[in-house]
C-alpha cells in the first residue's frame, strides 16, 4: 500500500583522495578532516576540545598527528587539518606520544584537587581521566604553576561549576553559544588566565541559561557536573548505564539512565542516538526522580463504599475488573465499554490495549490522547 | 513528520507556526537555530512573541485563529506571481484550478485585515517560501491543530507544500511536531477508533479479514467512538465502564469539570497508572503500573523513528508492566494470548503492520532507531515520506478551505482571549516534572501572561492574584506581565492542577472532523482575586520544597 522513497539522497559528486594512514591505504572524501579520515580508518586519536556538533577548535592539541605530504613532514592538529591527496599520516609516533603525555601533565599541574581526588568529580571516568591513565601522565611532573579559581558560589540546583578541573577547552562555551545558542557562558581572559564566565559574573539562574545540561555533558573533565548526581556521592566505578529514550516530548532524545544498587541516580544523554547528545532541562534533570518517588503506586487499590481506597491483591483487583467488564458486555453490549490507551507507555502495551478492546471486549471504542 | 528532524538544519527556509519550539520541543529547535546559522530564513507565524522569534528573520504576529486566511493569502501571492511548481502540480496533485480560483478572494490586503498584520508580511513570506522551495520546511504543532477548525488549518499548510513541491524531498515537508514521547506509537499500534494497527481502516473492505485471520477472532465491524464522544455518552449513561491506561484525563482535557463529571457518571472506572493522579482518584480500581524506566519495548518519535526503551530498574512494590497487566486481563477474559514478553508483542504487531514489517527488537538493538515505513529486514527505513508517490496512494488534493473564527470570541462580558500551551521546564499536567527537585525554582506555579499595556490599564503588578473566569469555570493565578503576550491575549499552561486547574476554564468546542479540542482559544474575564492573599500563598508554598524561593519573575530564564 505504501510506495515511498527509501533514502534516495541527492547524489553529489564526491572527489576521493588517496591517503596512507599508518601504512594502510584508504580513501577520504575531499573536504574531510584528517581526524575523521584517521578515525574512519579504524585508528584512534585522542581529543579533549573536540565535539562533533560544533566542529574543530584546535585548542587542546591532543589530536596532533604526523603528516607527510609533498615530501614535507610536519605535526598538525588533525581536527583542523584537511585531508590531501597522497598524504601519509602516522599516529601515534614515539614523539607524539611524549608530546601528548607532556600536555596532559601540564594540565594536571593546574588542578589542585587532583592530588586529593585522583578521579575528577564526575560519575564514571571522564575523557580526561581516561587520557591521563592511557598516557600514564604524572601529576607531579611540573611544579604547580597556578591553580584555577574555584567556582564562583552558584546556588542553582542543577549545574555544579568547579573550575578546579577546567582545562580551558571551551567545549562548554561553544555548545552554549553555537549549539544551544543560549549565550549563558563565555570565556573571560586569555591564555593561562582564561576562565569560564557568566555575564556580570552572575549566578546561572540569573543568566539566559536554559539548564539544558549540554555543557555538563560535553565537559571532558568534571568542571561542570550534574549537581543532582554528584551530590549523591556514589563511586564512579559502580554505576550502570541503560540506553533508553527520554519520557517527555515527541523528539525522542536518547538518554542513558544511571543506576547504582538497583536505584536510578541520574540521567545522561546517549551520544549514539540521532539526538546527538542533546537534551533539554527535562531530559537531563527531570527524567528519573519521579520514577523513584515515594508517591508511586505499589499495590492495586479498590475503592470502598465510603469512597476511600483499600489495598488489594492482584487477583482480587483483576477479578473485579473482568467481572465488571463481562457484566457490562452481557447486559449492555461491548460498545458500553471504552478503553483509552496512552501516549506515555511503550507501543507494545498500546498494541495490546487495542487488541484487548477489539478481541477481549469486542469494541472499536479505543482511543488515545493524541487529541488532547 | 513527513521529514526528519536532522533535515531541518539543512533547510533554506523554515515556516514555524503554532509551535513554541524552543520550549515545547527544545532539541528540535536546535536544528532550526542551526539552519538560521547556516543562512536559512526563519519566519515565525504566531500570536505570541515566543522565544524562537529571537532567531526569526520575521515574526508575523497574526491574531489567534486566523491561520487559514493567512495561509490562503500566501497561496494567493504564490499563484498570482507565478511562483508555484507547475511540474509538481501537474504530476502529483489534483484540484489546482479550483483551489486557485478559491484563494483569489484571499488577497494580501483582505487577509491582512483579518489577521491583524500588514499585506507586505504576507507577500514577503510567500516569496521567501517559494524562492527556497523545495528546501522550504513547514513545522507546526498544537497551535494549528487545537482549534475548532484544526484540520482545515492543517490543510491550509498542506496546500503550500503542494503548490511549491516541497513534499517528497529532503529538507522540506509539512511537519507536525508530536507532543508526547509515544503519541506516534499509540497511533501506529492502532489505538484509534477507526484504525487497526498501521493506520489500516477498520471499515475498509478486506482489512478486517486480514486481522480476523491473524488473530483468529471475529472483530467488531463498526468504528468506535473518540474520547470526546465517549465523555458525552458517559453523561448520557450509554457508556458503563471505562479502562484508562496512563492518562490524567481530568486535568489534561478541556473543560475539566465536564471530564470529571463524565468519569464520575460511569458505573465502573479502572485506571492503570504510576501515580494516584486526579483521574485515578475517581477510579473504582487502580492498577499500579511500571514507569518507562522499568519497561521493555519501543517508543516512536515525531519523525516516525522507532527506538528501544529498556528497563533500568524494577517496578516498586507489586507494580507490574503494562504488558504484564494486559496479558493477565486477556487470560481472565477467556482470550489467553501466546505472547509473553514485549518482544513477542512487537513480533505479532509487525506481522500485521506493514509499515513496521522490517523492524524488530533485535534489529533496533543492533542498528539503533529505524524510521517507518520499513517493509522488510533489508529496508533501511524512510527518512522522508511521499518520495515518488503520496503514501496514501492518491495524488495530493488541494483543499479549498475557508476562514472559521474560534468557537468563542471575546465579547463585553468575557473580553479577553485565553490561549494555553507548555513551558520548557514544566510538562503537561506536572505529574513528572512536579516531582523533580529544583524545578520549582524555574517555574514555581502557574502564571497568567499578560501584556504590560493591558496590565497598566488594569493597574496590575507582577505577582498579583487574579481570578480568570470563562463561561465554564474559574481559576486563581498570579499575574506575569510580559511582552510575549500581545494586547488582549493572555496565556497559561496547565502544569499546576493542585492550585490552578487551567482546563476548568478552557473551551468545550472541538474540531468537527478529528474532535480535537479547541485549547487555543476561549473568552475569559479577569479580575483581581477575592482570595485572601495569605491563604493562597500558603497553598502555593505547600507544593514547594523547603528553602528560600526567589520571586518567580527573577527566575525565568529565557523570558523576555
Amino acid at each position: 500500500m505504501t510506495t515511498v522513497a527509501t533514502n534516495p539522497r541527492p547524489q553529489t559528486k564526491t572527489k576521493w583522495l588517496d591517503m596512507r594512514i599508518n601504512g594502510v591505504t584508504v580513501q577520504a572524501a575531499e573536504g574531510s578532516r584528517v581526524l575523521d579520515a584517521v578515525n574512519d580508518a579504524g585508528f584512534e586519536v585522542p581529543t579533549l576540545c573536540y565535539d562533533e556538533r560544533v566542529g574543530a577548535q584546535g585548542t587542546c592539541r591532543m589530536c596532533l598527528v604526523e603528516v607527510e605530504v609533498n615530501g614535507r613532514t610536519e605535526q598538525v592538529a588533525s581536527c583542523t587539518a584537511f585531508a590531501e591527496d597522497d598524504m601519509s599520516v602516522a599516529t601515534p609516533t614515539e614523539e607524539i606520544t611524549d608530546y601528548r603525555k607532556t600536555l596532559l601533565e601540564m594540565l594536571l599541574s593546574e588542578m589542585a584537587s587532583m592530588n586529593a581526588n585522583p578521579y575528577s568529580n564526575k560519575v564514571g571516568p571522564t575523557e580526561f581521566d581516561r587520557a591521563v591513565e592511557e598516557y600514564e601522565a604524572r601529576q607531579d611532573a611540573f611544579p604547580q604553576l597556578r591553580v584555577r579559581e574555584k567556582a564562583s558560589h552558584d546556588t542553582n540546583p542543577f549545574i555544579q561549576r568547579d573550575y578546579d578541573y577546567c582545562i580551558a577547552c571551551y567545549r562548554c562555551t561553544n555548545i552554549c553559544n553555537d549549539w544551544e545558542q543560549a549565550g549563558a557562558i563565555t570565556v573571560d581572559g586569555r591564555g593561562q588566565d582564561s576562565s569560564i564566565f557568566t555575564f556580570f559574573d552572575n549566578e546561572l539562574m540569573d543568566s539566559p541559561c536554559t539548564f539544558c545540561g549540554q555543557c555538563i555533558n560535553t565537559c571532558p573533565t568534571g568542571a561542570l557536573t550534574d549537581r543532582k548526581v554528584v551530590s549523591q556521592d556514589i563511586v564512579a566505578q559502580n554505576v550502570d548505564h541503560t540506553q533508553t529514550v527520554c519520557p517527555y516530548c515527541g523528539v525522542g532524545c536518547g538518554i542513558e539512565l544511571l543506576t547504582h544498587d538497583g536505584e536510578i541516580i541520574g540521567a545522561e544523554p546517549d551520544f549514539s542516538a540521532p539526538s546527538r547528545g542533546s537534551l533539554c532541562v527535562k531530559g537531563q534533570f527531570a527524567s528519573w526522580e519521579f520514577v523513584r518517588s515515594e508517591e508511586r503506586l505499589r499495590h492495586p487499590l479498590i475503592k470502598q463504599s465510603d469512597g476511600t481506597f483499600r489495598q488489594a491483591s492482584w487477583d482480587e483487583a483483576l477479578d473485579l475488573v473482568t467481572s465488571k467488564f463481562k457484566g457490562a458486555i452481557a447486559t449492555e453490549g461491548p460498545d458500553s465499554i471504552v478503553c483509552w490507551a496512552s501516549a506515555r507507555v511503550v507501543t507494545e502495551a498500546n498494541y495490546l490495549m487495542q487488541k484487548f478492546a477489539r478481541v477481549a471486549i469486542g469494541t472499536n471504542n479505543i482511543d488515545n490522547c493524541s487529541r488532547t | 513528520m513527513s521529514n526528519s528532524i536532522e533535515e531541518l538544519a539543512g533547510s533554506d527556509f523554515l515556516l514555524v507556526t503554532g509551535s513554541n519550539t524552543t520550549e515545547a520541543h527544545p532539541v528540535i529547535s536546535l536544528r532550526m537555530k542551526r539552519a538560521v546559522k547556516n543562512g536559512a530564513k526563519l519566519v515565525v507565524v504566531d500570536p505570541r512573541k515566543i522565544e524562537l522569534t529571537r532567531w526569526a528573520t520575521r515574526h508575523v504576529q497574526i491574531r489567534v485563529g486566523t491561520d487559514i486566511p493567512f495561509f490562503n493569502a500566501v497561496a494567493n501571492v504564490i499563484i498570482n506571481e507565478g511562483l508555484h511548481d507547475g511540474e509538481f502540480i501537474k504530476y502529483r496533485t489534483e484540484g489546482f484550478d479550483a483551489f486557485a480560483r478559491h484563494v483569489q478572494m484571499y488577497t494580501p490586503e483582505y487577509s491582512a485585515e483579518i489577521c491583524g498584520v500588514t499585506p507586505e508580511e504576507i507577500i514577503d513570506t510567500a516569496r521567501d517560501f517559494a524562492a527556497a522551495a523545495p528546501k522550504s520546511a513547514i513545522c507546526y504543532t498544537l497551535g494549528i491543530t487545537e482549534h475548532s477548525c484544526g484540520s482545515h488549518n492543517v490543510q491550509s499548510l498542506g496546500n503550500l507544500g503542494l503548490l511549491c513541491g516541497t513534499l517528497g524531498v529532503p529538507n522540506g515537508g509539512v511537519n507536525p511536531l508530536r507532543g508526547q514521547n509515544n503519541v506516534q506509537g499509540a497511533g501506529d499500534a492502532g489505538c484509534i477508533p477507526t484504525d487497526l494497527p498501521g493506520y489500516q481502516k477498520v471499515e475498509r473492505p478486506g482489512i478486517r479479514d486480514i486481522f480476523e485471520k491473524a488473530w483468529g477472532e471475529p472483530l467488531p465491524r463498526r468504528r468506535g467512538i473518540t474520547k470526546i464522544t465517549a465523555m458525552e455518552q458517559m453523561i448520557k449513561g450509554r457508556v458503563k465502564a471505562v479502562y484508562v491506561m496512563g492518562e490524567n484525563t481530568v486535568v489534561s482535557d478541556p473543560h475539566a469539570n465536564h471530564a470529571e463529571h463524565a468519569l464520575k457518571s460511569v458505573d465502573f472506572l479502572v485506571v492503570q497508572d504510576i501515580f494516584l493522579t486526579e483521574t485515578a482518584q475517581l477510579a473504582d480500581v487502580v492498577l499500579p503500573a511500571a514507569a518507562f524506566a522499568e519497561s521493555d519495548g519501543t517508543f516512536a518519535n515525531s519523525e516516525r523513528r522507532v527506538q528501544r526503551v529498556r528497563p533500568a530498574v524494577s517496578p516498586p512494590g507489586e507494580a507490574k508492566t503494562d504488558v504484564e497487566i494486559l496479558l493477565s486481563l486477556f487470560e481472565r477474559m477467556g482470550k489467553p494470548q501466546t505472547m509473553e514478553t514485549s518482544k513477542d508483542v512487537f513480533n505479532e504487531m509487525r506481522s500485521v503492520t506493514p509499515i513496521y514489517g522490517g523492524i524488530s527488537h533485535e534489529r533496533l538493538d543492533r542498528e539503533g532507531g529505524i524510521q517507518w515505513p520499513c517493509g522488510d529486514e533489508d529496508d533501511p527505513g524512510t527518512e522522508y515520506l511521499h518520495g515518488d508517490e503520496f503514501s496514501t496512494g492518491f495524488p495530493g488534493f488541494f483543499a479549498p478551505v475557508d476562514h472559521i473564527p474560534p468557537a468563542e470570541e471575546p465579547d463585553d462580558e468575557f473580553p479577553w482571549l485565553l490561549t494555553t500551551g507548555r513551558r520548557r521546564s514544566t510538562y503537561h499536567t506536572g505529574t513528572q516534572t512536579g516531582k523533580a527537585t529544583g524545578f520549582q525554582h524555574l517555574v514555581p506555579h502557574e502564571m497568567l501572561e499578560i501584556n504590560p499595556l493591558d496590565a497598566a490599564e488594569m493597574g496590575l503588578a507582577d505577582g498579583d492574584l487574579l481570578d480568570v473566569a470563562s463561561r465554564r469555570g474559574k481559576v486563581t493565578v498570579s499575574a506575569r506581565i510580559t511582552e510575549r503576550s500581545p494586547r488582549g491575549l493572555v496565556f497559561m499552561s496547565f502544569a499546576f492542577p493542585e492550585i490552578t486547574r487551567t482546563n476548568d476554564v478552557t473551551s468545550d468546542a472541538y474540531d468537527f472532523i478529528t474532535e480535537t479540542p479547541e485549547f487555543k482559544a476561549c473568552a475569559v474575564k479577569i479580575s483581581k482575586s477575592e482570595y485572601q492573599d495569605e491563604e493562597f500563598r500558603r497553598a502555593q508554598r505547600r507544593i514547594r520544597l523547603a528553602g528560600e524561593v526567589k520571586q518567580p519573575t527573577e527566575l525565568m530564564p529565557g523570558f523576555d
